[in-house]
């Protein structure tokens, strides 16, 4: 118990919602804050670039429309980050996962004799299939080795990029146009339909939906969620209650490298409509989903909200770029401080302040 | 103002904590070439005392005076340049890193390492008490007997006038620590002062000049051993009555339960833990496995509760393998509550359903069924008397003792034919370890057989009907209770004569 | 023949440089106790630190002190982060790579294009490297401060018990760390390109920390761990008309994680500093 002036801190291990809100906010208010330092070092004035994506983001429907399709993928990435670091499998290779997907999608979509009708769910089950087994080979490294997965998972994200590269520029090579590459462009049948006027494949939107629903149910009220918490919480105790904690572990590991791969199945089919250069087709959604994750800590249903504010974000990066003329990194800026500034404030959630002004005695 | 000559007083000494008064006025004093014990239960204050005395936080009221003059002590390293050493408990020593690496580490620095003279220093300190350690030695291969040597000499090193020893012989057979009393003697006798700090009567009994009592962070007597009488001591320690004979029902041991042949296990680290071991529990009785830390009980526990599989050799829990699917229920109550006992951040709920998830009545199909999740939980918790009895409380924020008391309400739930407990009142004060010895023995005498595998040899006489001793990995002695001897016991948990 | 043999472990030694001397910084946090995921971006600010002042004062030397001192101030809030508000490490170090590569992609957007005008010679920062992998190894193992140092990731309760100031140790070691990385990206932006471009690190921040790991955090070792990589990225190159570009490009990633695999088999216990990864709260006892 601490004494600053007139609050007295205390430590206090139960965090309720209100605090949660309150430090959260706080945190992203410091973000923008020093965001807005490195904007002004740039050259451009905060209060100008933050009306800009105000106006361009949130008051602006065609804004707002593209916020909620950069969430899309963030969504599908966050819930099944969210799992993975529930199981303790700090998967940071959802990038690459997702690139796996959209190969995957793009395969079937080009090559694979299926039928106009079974198109596109064969390429979601493809993209799933795909995501999941670039996340295994980390995993089982992990699981029976004990090697490092951060970094493990971080290096397949390259090496990811490089099959992208690799493949549309040989074999699956379509017309090249201005220095680009890229494949043909996918049947109608493989295409992912729009709301009209937006850019939202929505079918992915429900998708995404769905399934953070399904994450939260399984998590919080079944028989299989619950060894993943308690794996997650404290892996000793699980080992030590007998449960599997290797099909726990690897499970999540396949379910969330599923989920990102199905983010880039949504992106090559709803989005670009065919396979592109690795860094058109993701724009670091899989290291954001990181922070959707993060953000939403521990809930499948909180990356909901995640993935829509850190979407807008995104969005409020295309706006940077076309009216401002800044360079889209900037976005990870604002990824890298908005992550920062979360887990610094992360230890005060668990203090109190409370108003007590001390009584002067004599 | 103070007392002429003493070498360190305390006076009305106060240190509070969030929801309790850690140390509540103490006074007392201690002069060299002295032995003072402190003596109290777990939780009584006394390790805060210490922290007090090493600088880890200033007492929030009250003063303390070294050599007659007033001081704060601010800091560990205050405390050393004073000449307060402690010798904690736990070993403070990196295991990776040689003796020599250790000591330097709490010496005045030079640039380089080692400084010169200090391996000279080591090795005249180590002479002069009859001590035998390898500088070059890696912390990690040395017992525990040896590593509290190494801290000892560090403090010596440091010019430590008083020595504070918390509960140094919690991890000594019988034997080091009478060599260790012979070593307190010597230290004595050539005008240091020395706090002991112990929760067991007799040994204070042994080596202290005088006894200050505490309990619950006051200072409730204090006496010199020539006025000391053993049930008036602990009666000051608990606030009650305390019967040193634990009555127990007769045991009426029925057919094995547990039964280990020829296990050979290697541990971790590749060398091997249990070497041959034979063993056996029947329904109905309490086995206590005495042992120093480190002669394969780990192990022991593992290969019995299934967590590990033997390279030769069988276990049986009621004829079946322990980690087989048609696995016997058998009850863990583990060495570290906290770190395998439970899961910390799920509530107790969840905690009490960490084996029985799967089956109804918790879940139906794949669904978990929350409200007879959430009934037993009540149910258990009032039983126990768990606090705070909210079943959606966050399990780590439990006291030691309630915590215990969770997780016995797990494992002994179902009737288990098997009970293996692990040092189960560690860090429990009287209350709890009352209730868990009853615990232990009732399920025994209601047919379970139990393995007690404890550390503390008065727990293992006072509870069990057999003892056995493990050492080096191996079984080395088995005899009934009522044959058992101290002093045998503690030659075999040596290794001596077996 | 000779002359390949020649040539490889030159151009090894030179794609090495800047992996090592990243990497004996990660050593020297890592032993401390901490992990340093943000060598990547800490790398990237620091080659357009040196890029830019290098430029436009006209002087690379200065570049120099601008990368080491870049390296070093964008280190300390990761070290407050990781240290004082005992965050989580690894997520504090992925934030600070993501913060470096943005600040440094945004903020050097001028910068593009324009080779240096007066660039340094790789041999000098290869000198520099294995000099200092002698230096840190006898400092780490022969000084005091190193066995303070190495302590402090062992066990910075017994430290802390010392009257050693842990935090102020690991500090120290972090800080040290991001100024190693920033010298780093110095070599690649006034020595090896020698110019600025996004994304110039390409990765090597990773290999770093993956070094680090397999070279058992002893400094001597790391030379041999970057020679190795070194290598492997020359071969690479030369091997550039048999096999496809990406491929290769893609090698060197697959090789860390072979060489992590390769480490996990290699030992039993991981040799791993013991406190590595765990924030130190000095115990509130009772």
């Amino acid at each position: 118990m601490r004494r600053i002036g007139p609050f007295l801190v205390e430590k206090d291990l139960v965090v309720p919602a209100g605090r949660l809100l309150a430090v959260s906010s706080a945190a992203l208010l410091m973000a923008f804050f020093a965001a807005g330092l490195v904007f002004w070092a740039y050259g451009t004035s905060p209060v100008l670039a933050y009306r800009t994506i105000f106006v361009e983001t949130l008051l602006s429907p065609s804004g707002f429309a593209e916020g909620v399709r950069r969430a899309i993928p963030l969504l599908l990435a966050g819930v099944g980050l969210v799992l993975a670091f529930r199981g303790q499998f700090w998967n940071i290779g959802a990038e690459g996962q997702l690139l796996l997907g959209a190969v995957a999608a793009a395969g079937v979509a080009l090559f694979a004799p299926v039928p106009a009708a079974l198109k596109l769910p064969a390429m979601f089950l493809a993209g799933f299939a795909a995501g999941g087994l670039w996340a295994a080979v980390p995993a089982l490294l992990k699981l029976r080795l004990g090697v490092n997965d951060v970094l493990t998972t971080l290096m397949l994200n390259y090496v990811a990029v490089y099959l992208v590269e690799w493949l549309i520029h040989g074999p699956w090579r379509g017309r090249t146009a201005f220095g680009f590459a890229y494949t043909d462009r996918f049947p109608e049948a493989a295409m992912l339909p729009l709301i009209p006027g937006t850019y939202v494949h929505w079918p992915t939107l429900a998708l995404a939906l769905l399934l953070a629903g399904a994450a939260w149910f399984v998590l919080a009220r079944t028989a299989w969620g619950y060894p993943v918490r308690v794996t997650g919480d404290n892996p000793e105790a699980a080992r030590y209650a007998h449960m599997p904690v290797f099909w726990v572990v690897f499970g999540v590991a396949l379910a969330s490298g599923g989920l990102a791969g199905l983010a880039g199945v949504g992106e090559v089919a709803g989005v670009h409509g065919r396979l592109l250069g690795a860094y058109q087709i993701s724009l670091g959604y899989g290291y954001t989903a990181i922070i959707v994750a993060w953000l939403a800590r521990g809930n499948p249903l909180g990356a909901v909200l995640t993935a829509l504010f850190m979407g807008l974000v995104f969005a409020s990066g295309d706006v940077m770029k076309v009216a401002l003329q800044m360079p889209f990194r900037v976005t990870d800026v604002f990824n890298g401080l908005i992550l920062f500034f979360l887990i610094s404030t992360e230890r005060l959630l668990y203090y109190r302040v409370r108003w007590a002004p001390e009584r002067k005695e004599r | 103002m103070t007392e002429p000559n003493a070498l360190l007083t305390l006076k009305n000494v106060t240190k509070r904590f969030p929801g309790v008064v850690a140390v509540d006025r103490v006074s007392l004093e201690v002069y060299p070439g002295e032995v003072h014990a402190l003596l109290g239960e777990n939780g009584a204050g006394k390790t805060t005392l210490v922290s007090l005395l090493y600088g880890l936080y200033p007492p929030d009221e009250g003063e303390i005076f070294w050599r007659g003059r007033r001081v704060r002590i601010r800091s560990p390293q205050e405390a050393i340049r004073m000449g307060i050493g402690l010798v904690p408990q736990h070993p403070l020593l990196v295991r990776a890193h040689t003796v020599l690496e250790n000591l330097a580490l709490g010496m005045p620095r030079g640039f380089l390492f080692p400084t010169r003279g200090l391996e000279a220093r080591i090795a005249e300190l180590t002479h002069h008490y009859g001590f035998r350690f390898d500088p070059h030695a890696p912390v990690w291969q040395l017992s525990e007997g040896e590593k509290q040597r190494v801290e000892i000499v560090r403090a010596l090193l440091q010019g430590a006038r008083l020595l504070v020893l918390d509960e140094p012989t919690s991890v000594l057979t019988p034997q080091e620590a009478r060599e260790l009393f012979k070593v307190i003697r010597r230290m004595r006798s050539e005008g240091e002062a020395v706090i002991f700090i112990s929760h067991k009567l007799d040994e204070v009994l042994e080596v202290a000049d005088r006894i200050s009592v505490l309990r619950k962070g006051r200072l409730v007597g204090q006496v010199t051993r020539a006025e000391a009488d053993k049930a008036e001591l602990a009666r000051m320690m608990v606030g009650r009555q305390v019967s040193f004979e634990r009555t127990k029902p007769p045991a009426r041991p029925g057919e094995a339960v547990l039964e280990l042949a020829g296990v050979h296990v290697t541990n971790d680290r590749g060398l091997p833990a249990l070497r041959g071991v034979d063993l056996r529990v029947r329904a109905g009785e309490i086995l206590g496995l005495a042992g120093v830390a480190g002669s394969g009980q780990r192990e022991l526990v593992e290969v019995v509760t299934g967590l590990r599989r033997p390279e030769r050799g069988e276990v049986r829990v009621l004829g079946r393998a322990p980690w087989s699917r048609r696995r016997a229920r058998i009850a863990h109550i583990p060495e570290d509550r906290r770190r395998q006992g439970v899961a910390g951040g799920l509530d107790l709920a969840e905690n009490l359903i960490l084996h029985d998830y799967g089956r109804p009545p918790f879940a139906r199909g794949p669904l978990l069924d929350r409200r007879a999740v959430y009934a037993f939980a009540r149910e258990q918790i009032a039983r126990y008397r768990i606090d705070p009895p909210d079943p959606r409380t966050p399990a780590r924020l439990l006291s030691g003792g309630n915590l215990q008391k969770l997780i016995l309400a797990r494992e002994l739930h179902g009737e288990p034919p098997l009970i293996v407990a692990v040092h189960p009142t560690y860090g429990l004060d009287v209350g709890a370890t009352e209730l868990v010895h009853e615990l232990l023995i009732e399920q025994s005498r209601g047919g379970a057989a139990v393995l007690l595998v404890s550390e503390d040899l008065d727990e293992v006489l006072a509870l069990a009907d057999r003892v056995a001793v493990i050492q080096g990995g191996r079984i080395v002695g088995e005899v009934p209770a009522e044959a058992a001897d101290r002093e045998r016991i503690g030659l075999w948990m040596a290794g001596v004569g077996a | 023949m000779e002359d390949w043999i020649w040539t490889t472990l030159v151009r090894a030694l030179a794609f090495g440089t800047p992996i090592l001397l990243a990497g004996l910084g990660e050593i020297y946090a890592e032993r401390s106790g901490v992990v340093n995921l943000g060598v990547e971006g800490m790398m990237a600010v620091g080659a357009l630190a040196a890029f830019a002042a290098a430029q436009s004062s006209g002087s690379p030397y200065l570049g120099l002190a601008a990368a080491v001192l870049v390296g070093a101030l964008i280190a300390l809030p990761f070290a407050v982060a990781s240290i004082t508000l005992r965050a989580n490490q690894y997520v504090a170090g992925l934030a600070l790579t993501m913060l470096g590569l943005g600040l440094s992609g945004l903020l050097g957007k001028p910068y593009e294009g324009a080779p240096l005008a007066h660039p340094l010679p790789e041999s000098g920062f290869v000198v520099a490297a294995l000099v200092l992998a002698v230096v840190l190894w006898f400092f780490l193992r022969h000084t005091f401060t190193g066995l303070v140092l190495r302590s402090a990731g062992e066990n910075p309760e017994t430290v802390d018990a010392m009257g050693i100031n842990v935090y102020a140790v690991r500090y120290g070691a972090v800080v040290f760390g991001g100024a190693m990385a920033g010298l780093a990206g110095a070599f690649l932006s006034l020595a090896y390109r020698p110019s600025w471009a996004d994304g110039i690190t390409s990765g090597l921040g990773w290999i770093a920390v993956a070094l680090a790991i397999f070279a058992a955090w002893h400094p001597l070792k790391a030379v041999g761990a970057a020679l190795l990589f070194g290598a492997l990225y020359h071969l690479s190159y030369r091997l550039q008309a048999v096999v496809s570009p990406e491929f290769l490009k893609a090698m060197p990633y697959l090789f860390v994680v072979l060489v992590l695999s390769l480490s996990a088999l290699r030992r039993g216990p991981s040799g791993a500093p013991e406190a590595l990864g765990t924030p130190y709260v000095r115990g509130e006892r009772r």
